[in-house]
């Protein structure tokens, strides 16, 4: 299981580099010019040139990787261009603010599409997985920005509900946070809940499908104990993965929401720093989401492997 | 006259399939008394399986009981509530299934698998554990404990069916139904599981309803047995009356069908049942079997034939009962005549030192072991041994799909053959083609019939596209497939089409050999008699040489010259087919041959082989049966048999032995 593990996370730190290095170059080859940007499309170009010295943007571009490489091997993820600060000190307290967002809305999303969906697999054909089932997928289509709009007009504006900020300032308790963040949140789980739901519902249809719960029932047991006993587990192994490779739609999501609900958080800079072409906040920030997402998978996979005894075995081989 | 445990009484079932309910069963009625064991036969999707489920009122989503009653002593299960039902599940009725590790739950260890019967007959948790300890001794699984902490996908097919009996027992059970319970396991498994469950239930008074399409099993296990066709029982009555003189159209094609007592290529094609069984929910006005029966006469077309009782309970839904034992033969009697005589004609294949090694988790596994033998054009060699005895690989190794060892010699009309398939010309590989067992997975589901065949014919025969088209034609034709149906897709064939479009995509570029992998296992009897019969014609006609796979011996039998018998990657003993089956054998093959159940002629004596087959990651020393060999004891030869493995050697002309025990000691203790 060790070596397992250890042969996993080799895989993902690869991934990791990968996904950054290319990010880099990318980045790089993108049209405009961080100098010329910060400085104004009129300024002299005897200026530009000297900023973009200052900023190390003349070296040749394998120079600028390595040392971007290098540094950040080191820990130093440099310093932002546009505000002039170190990269670090700018995004954490971000990441903070969208990790309360992302927790919240996965610990919404998660326990209700999965019991949404087994709801919806045990009672096949019925009335209430229709509502589910169709419902979920309606939900899912439309983009979170558009709920995120709606919500903010409908809940937040006319019925006043819920406040249509997400933000209430610092120096605020945690409940007061938490009750700014249902309604982005919400939004987040409109667009989750068909996906992970449908999954968990195919998995208890293909459980309940099987020659093993056949044999549960014909042992006479009862449909409850039928459920909870050789269904639920073998239904959920498939939903585990699912929901891992959700994580990149969640922090997708999270760029857009936390746009419409004015919160400050790293979408919110990630956004930012494309629009002003700051490459060491934009090169660490999609260094971060590699991380998230490699980590989630990570996880995910050995949650399967642990749950999953012809997985387990396999690798203890 | 007691109550009988089960009844079925006139019961209709109906599948609603596109919104339209078709008949499944149409209205069968059997009863099992006390202690009988009843068996059901007939080709898949007949309703067999349908009888068994409707009897424990378990049906698919889109299944119903229409009219009807499943009495099971005396009480109509289709009209008890939820919770009656779950009780006789529970403590009345025991089920044991096909494919019994699909059966077992693959999350749970078996320990509490097997303890949850218990604990749902009200013992407490730690009693049960204890109380499946007992239940796995008794389906004589040699290690309980260890076997309890394993997961379903850890145990042998035979292994999982046992602990699937243990649970089906744990109730002692008034009824125990058997769903094709051995479909899949090696006969000397089969033969195991088989003596297990008769000695299990004998003298408990337990009934039987016993599922299966194997007539030599149901021969084994059943006092009575009920024939079904398209949904309606057209025959019942006593095992042997059935078996030996059977006197509806369909049971009697249904036994000319199957290749035993002898039966030989060079003797006689099989018979067949012409055409094919009605469609699911088919209206059938008058007999079920009338499109294809011999004997059919109009009246056949319009009304029901009655249940006309023979004699002792023997029954046959038959117009013209007493003249289906006279049913005319579908195909000619006349022996089979080979264009060239294959007994003078020289070497197609000669194999030598022959071997093949894996390389597992670091670890050098060895599969094939120093297989030396030869085959002439013409010829056809039957391989036959337990699941994991090397047959498979030995097949693929000749295919270049394995590569052999160094050292291994093969070579096809005194050439050696390239190792692997990408070192061949392609005239060596369409020299060497195989049949698969399954052609659902073999064949390409997106392309024509005429396209599968048309490439392989482009590759393998080197000819352009054009001129493909109409030698894939030619060769479909030559295989009986329809005109009409060379634009159709794999998906739309029956199966015993899909194999003859396989065949004929084996034979686009005209082999020498075919390597058939048990390519009828997968059909009915009557289908596979066709495709046999195929086999057989197309030797005749081009001079093939066949390698034949088959767990089936009388199938083997049938088609064989000669026949390799393999265990652990080794050949244990080859020879004329006759010699091999007649014997002396080796106890290997005797075991093997014992295992089979005779669906004619009186029982044989069962040589059991003890235990599994090892893995051959370590194979025993000295003799590789010497474990579980049959004869080793008795022959006073242990110490050698224990210490050093036997050559190959010829006993008598043309036959090869693996073994230390003299040839005639064998013969004498054979007897």
């Amino acid at each position: 299981m060790l070596k397992y593990v250890a042969k996993r996370l080799g895989l993902a730190l690869l991934t990791v580099f990968v996904v950054t290095t290319a990010i880099f170059f990318m980045t790089n080859i993108l049209p405009g010019d961080p100098a010329t940007r910060i400085l104004g499309n009129l300024a002299e170009p005897e200026n530009v040139a000297k900023l973009r010295k200052d900023l190390g943007l003349d070296r040749p571009l394998l120079a600028q990787y390595w040392t971007w490489l290098s540094n950040t091997l080191q820990g130093d993820l440099g310093n932002s261009i546009q505000h002039r600060v170190p990269v670090v000190d700018y995004i954490l307290p971000a990441i903070g603010l969208s990790l309360r967002l992302a927790a919240i809305a996965f610990l919404l999303t998660v326990p209700l599409s999965i019991i949404g969906g087994i709801t919806a697999g045990v009672m096949r054909g019925k009335p209430v997985d229709r509502v589910i089932t169709v419902g979920g997928l309606s939900a899912a289509v439309v983009p979170e920005f558009v709920w995120a709009v709606l919500l903010v007009l409908i809940v937040g504006v006319r019925l006043k509900w819920l406040p249509t900020s997400a933000y209430p300032g610092p120096d605020e308790g945690l409940l007061t946070y938490v009750y700014h963040l249902i309604l982005p949140s919400i939004a987040l789980v409109l667009v989750l809940f068909g996906y992970i739901s449908r999954i968990a519902r195919a998995g208890v249809i293909e459980a309940f499908d099987s020659d093993y719960v056949r044999t549960a029932t014909l042992k006479g047991l009862p449909r409850r104990k039928v459920v909870n006993k050789h269904v639920l587990r073998n239904a959920l192994l498939p939903s585990i993965a699912v929901i891992a490779s959700q994580v990149p739609y969640l922090i997708g999501g999270l760029v857009a929401v936390e746009r419409v609900f004015n919160y400050p958080g790293f979408g919110t800079i990630l956004i930012k720093a494309v629009q002003y072409r700051d490459y060491p906040v934009l090169q660490s920030s999609v260094l971060i989401v590699a991380v998230v997402i490699v980590l989630a998978q990570l996880i995910a996979d050995i949650l399967f492997a642990v749950l999953n005894p012809r997985i387990r075995q396999g690798i203890e081989r | 006259m007691s109550t009988p445990t089960l009844e079925l009484r006139d019961l209709r079932v109906t599948y609603t399939v596109r919104g339209i309910d078709r008949d499944v069963l149409r209205g069968i009625s059997f009863a099992i008394k006390p202690g009988e064991s009843y068996g059901l036969v007939g080709e898949s999707g007949c309703g067999k399986s349908t009888a068994a489920y409707a009897s424990m009122r378990y049906l698919p989503r889109n299944g119903q009981i229409v009219s009807g009653q499943v009495l099971f002593e005396g009480r109509d299960m289709t009209s008890v509530s939820d919770a009656e039902i779950r009780e006789m599940r529970r403590s009345a009725i025991g089920m044991v299934y096909q494919n019994p590790i699909a059966a077992l739950n693959p999350t749970i260890r078996i320990g509490e698998q097997v303890a949850e019967s218990f604990t749902m007959l009200g013992h407490g948790s730690k009693e049960a554990l204890e109380l499946a300890e007992e239940a796995l001794k008794r389906v004589q699984i040699a290690d309980p404990k260890r076997v309890m902490r394993r997961y379903p996908h850890q145990l042998s097919g035979g292994m999982a069916q046992r602990v699937v009996i243990a649970m089906a027992l744990a109730s002692n059970p008034r009824l125990l139904i058997l769903d094709e319970p051995t479909t899949g396991l090696d006969a000397t498994v089969e033969a195991e599981v088989l003596d297990l469950v008769r000695g299990l239930i004998k003298d408990s008074g337990t009934s039987i309803l016993f599922i299966s399409h194997n007539l030599g099993v149901i021969r084994s296990m059943c006092d009575r047995v009920g024939v079904l066709y398209a949904g309606a029982l057209v025959e019942e009555g006593e095992t042997e009356t059935i078996l030996q003189n059977p006197n509806h159209p369909y049971t009697v094609g249904l036994m000319r069908c199957i290749p035993r007592g002898g039966l030989h290529k060079r003797l006689a094609h099989l018979d067949t049942i012409p055409g094919t069984p009605p469609p699911l929910g088919s209206e059938l006005p008058g007999c079920v079997f009338v499109d294809r029966c011999a004997i059919a006469q109009d009246v056949c077309r319009t009304t029901p034939p009655p249940l006309v009782d023979l004699r002792n309970g023997h029954f046959s839904r038959c117009h013209f009962n007493e003249q289906a034992v006279n049913l005319p033969r579908t195909v000619g009697s006349a022996p089979l005549q080979q264009k060239t005589d294959s007994s003078h004609s020289k070497e197609l294949l000669t194999i030598a030192h022959l071997s093949k090694t894996f390389s597992q988790d670091d670890q050098e596994v060895r599969v094939l072991t120093d297989v030396t033998m030869s085959l002439a054009r013409g010829e056809t060699l039957g391989l036959v041994g337990e699941s994991g005895s090397g047959k498979t690989t030995l097949a693929k190794t000749l295919l270049g799909i394995f590569e052999p060892d160094e050292g291994s010699i093969v070579t096809l009309e005194g050439r050696q053959l390239g190792k692997g398939i990408a070192d061949r010309t392609a005239h060596e590989v369409g020299s060497v083609q195989i049949v698969f067992q399954n052609p659902d997975s073999a064949l390409n589901r997106r392309h024509s019939v005429t396209r599968i065949v048309a490439r392989a014919v482009e590759k393998l025969a080197g000819k352009p596209k054009r001129e493909s088209e109409d030698r894939a034609q030619e060769l479909l034709n030559s295989m009986s497939v329809d005109p009409v149906l060379h634009s159709a897709r794999p998906a739309q064939l029956s199966g015993g089409l899909k194999q003859r479009v396989a065949i004929a995509r084996s034979f686009a570029g005209s082999p020498k050999l075919v390597v058939c992998d048990e390519p009828t296992s997968a059909l009915d009897v009557s289908v596979q008699a066709n495709i046999l019969n195929l086999l057989a014609d197309l030797q005749a006609n081009e001079n093939v040489s066949y390698v034949f796979i088959s767990h089936d011996l009388g199938v083997v039998r049938y088609l064989s010259d000669r026949i390799a018998v393999m265990y652990l990657g080794r050949i244990m003993e080859l020879g004329a087919a006759e010699e091999v089956f007649n014997g002396p054998h080796h106890p290997y093959t005797e075991a093997l041959v014992s295992s089979v159940p005779a669906i004619d002629g009186s029982p044989r004596a069962r040589i059991r082989l003890g235990g599994e087959v090892p893995s051959p990651a370590s194979p025993p020393t000295g003799c590789v049966l010497n474990p579980r060999c049959p004869r080793m004891a008795a022959s006073g030869l242990a110490h050698k048999c224990t210490s050093e493995e036997p050559e190959l050697r010829e006993v008598s002309p043309g036959h090869f032995m693996r073994c230390h025990i003299p040839v005639e000691q064998l013969r004498t203790m054979q007897g």
